[in-house]
C-alpha cells in the first residue's frame, strides 16, 4: 500500500505520516501542492491519496478533479484532510468524486475511520 | 492617537457645510433674481471653493487619523531580549511571519520529540510483552532451569533498560512541555496586530462614510460588481461555526451531510 500526502504544511504532513505509520503503513510519500503531487501520482504507482483542499499552486479540489479526469487514475481512492467547512465546498468535493472527507481539526481516530471505511468500500 | 479628539463629530462639519450650502443657495438666488449674473457667478465660485475645502478637510483629517493608529502600532516588549526579538520586526506582515516561525517551530519541535520517544515506548512495550509471556510460563511451572536463568537476566537488563528509558521520555516530555512557551509571545503579537487591524478599521469606517459624503455632494454613483469568489480556491478554517448554517461545525455534521448525499 503506497500512500501520497499532499498538504503545503509540512507539520500536517508529518503528523497525517505519523498517523499512517501507527495503522501499519509505511510506504508513505509528500508533496506540497496539487502540482508536485500530480506528476508523482502519474508515475509513482500510488493506492491511496490523501489531499488538503487549500494550498498555493493547484489546490486539492483541483488535483481531485484532474485524478478524476486521467484514465489511469480515475479509480484512485482520495481523502480529503482539510479546515475547508462550508456546505457548498463538501457537496462540491463529493460530486467532483472524493471517496471521505475530514474536516480540520480532526482526531487519530477520526482519521483511522475514514480511511478503514475506504478500504471497506472498495474491498 | 495624537489626535486628542479623533472622533471629531463628523455631522457638525457636515451641518456647517450644508448650512453654508444653502446660505450661499440663498444667496445665488438672490443675485440671479436682481440680474445681477456677476454676482451669481461669484457665488458659484463661493460654492465650489466651499465643496473642495470640505472635501480636503475631511480627507486630510482622516489620512492623519489613519498615519496615527499605523505610526502607534509599537509593541511594549518587556525585556531588553524581547525589545531587541521586537525591533527586528517592524510592521504588522513581519509580526505575523514572525508568528508562523515560532509556531512552525514549536510544532516540529515537538514532533521530532515525539517521534523520538515512540519508538522507546513501542520498544519497551513489545519487551515487557516477551517477558510477561515468559513470566506466566513461570508461574505455570513450565519453565526449565535453564530458561529460569535466561529470564531472571533477561529481567534484570530490562529493569535497568526500563529507569533509562523512562528517563529519557520524561525528558522528551518536558522538551515538549517547553516548546509550548511560544504561545505566550505570539499570542502577544497576535493581540498586538489585532489592535491594529481594529484601529485601521474603526478609520475605514469613518473613510468609507466620507466617502458616502462625497458621493452626495457631488453626486457619483457607483457601479458596484459583486466580486465572485474563485470556490476552488478554498475559504480557510471558519469561525462560529455553531452559529451558522452554511458551515458545518465539526466531523459529524460532515458525516451527515455526506450520508445524506448518498455516501
Amino acid at each position: 500500500m503506497k500512500i501520497l500526502v499532499v498538504d503545503d504544511f509540512s507539520t500536517m504532513r508529518r503528523i497525517i505520516k505519523n498517523l499512517l505509520r501507527d495503522l501499519g503503513f509505511t510506504n508513505v510519500e509528500e508533496a506540497d501542492d496539487g502540482n508536485t503531487a500530480l506528476p508523482m501520482l502519474k508515475t509513482g504507482k500510488f493506492d491511496f491519496l490523501i489531499t488538503d483542499w487549500n494550498m498555493p499552486g493547484m489546490t486539492g479540489i483541483d488535483l481531485l478533479k484532474s485524478v478524476r479526469a486521467d484514465d489511469n487514475l480515475k479509480t484512485l481512492p482520495v481523502l480529503m484532510v482539510t479546515a475547508e467547512a462550508k456546505r457548498d465546498q463538501i457537496v462540491a468535493a463529493a460530486q467532483a468524486g472524493v471517496n471521505g472527507y475530514v474536516v480540520k481539526p480532526f482526531t487519530a481516530a477520526v482519521l483511522k475511520e475514514k480511511i478503514e471505511k475506504i478500504f471497506e468500500r472498495i474491498g | 492617537m495624537t489626535d486628542k479628539n479623533p472622533d471629531m463629530p463628523m455631522d457638525d462639519d457636515s451641518s456647517a457645510f450644508e448650512m453654508q450650502l444653502s446660505q450661499q443657495a440663498e444667496s445665488l438666488l438672490a443675485h440671479v433674481q436682481k440680474g445681477d449674473f456677476a454676482g451669481a457667478v461669484q457665488v458659484i465660485a463661493e460654492l465650489n471653493e466651499t465643496r473642495d475645502k470640505t472635501l480636503y478637510h475631511e480627507v486630510g483629517r482622516l489620512t492623519r487619523s489613519l498615519h496615527d493608529s499605523i505610526r502607534n502600532f509599537n509593541i511594549d516588549a518587556g525585556t531588553k531580549a524581547q525589545r531587541e526579538e521586537m525591533s527586528k520586526i517592524a510592521d504588522a506582515s513581519d509580526r505575523l511571519a514572525y508568528v508562523v516561525e515560532m509556531t512552525s517551530k514549536a510544532a516540529n519541535k515537538t514532533l521530532d520529540l515525539v517521534e523520538e520517544a515512540m519508538p522507546i515506548a513501542s520498544s519497551l512495550k513489545s519487551e515487557a510483552h516477551e517477558l510477561k509471556k515468559e513470566w506466566e510460563k513461570l508461574r505455570r511451572k513450565e519453565l526449565t532451569p535453564d530458561e529460569f536463568r535466561a529470564l531472571y537476566k533477561r529481567i534484570d537488563v530490562f529493569l535497568s533498560d526500563l529507569e533509562g528509558k523512562s528517563d529519557q521520555v520524561y525528558g522528551y516530555l518536558s522538551d515538549i512541555l517547553m516548546a509550548q512557551d511560544f504561545q505566550d509571545l505570539t499570542g502577544q503579537v497576535i493581540q498586538k496586530v489585532t489592535d491594529l487591524v481594529r484601529q485601521v478599521e474603526d478609520n475605514l469606517v469613518k473613510l468609507v462614510a466620507m466617502a458616502g459624503k462625497v458621493d452626495r455632494i457631488t453626486g457619483i454613483q457607483h457601479d458596484l460588481e459583486e466580486q465572485e469568489h474563485d470556490e476552488s480556491a478554498g475559504h480557510g478554517p471558519q469561525m462560529n461555526t455553531e452559529k451558522r448554517d452554511d458551515v458545518v461545525s465539526g466531523q459529524d455534521d460532515v458525516d451527515d451531510l455526506l450520508s445524506s448525499l448518498g455516501f
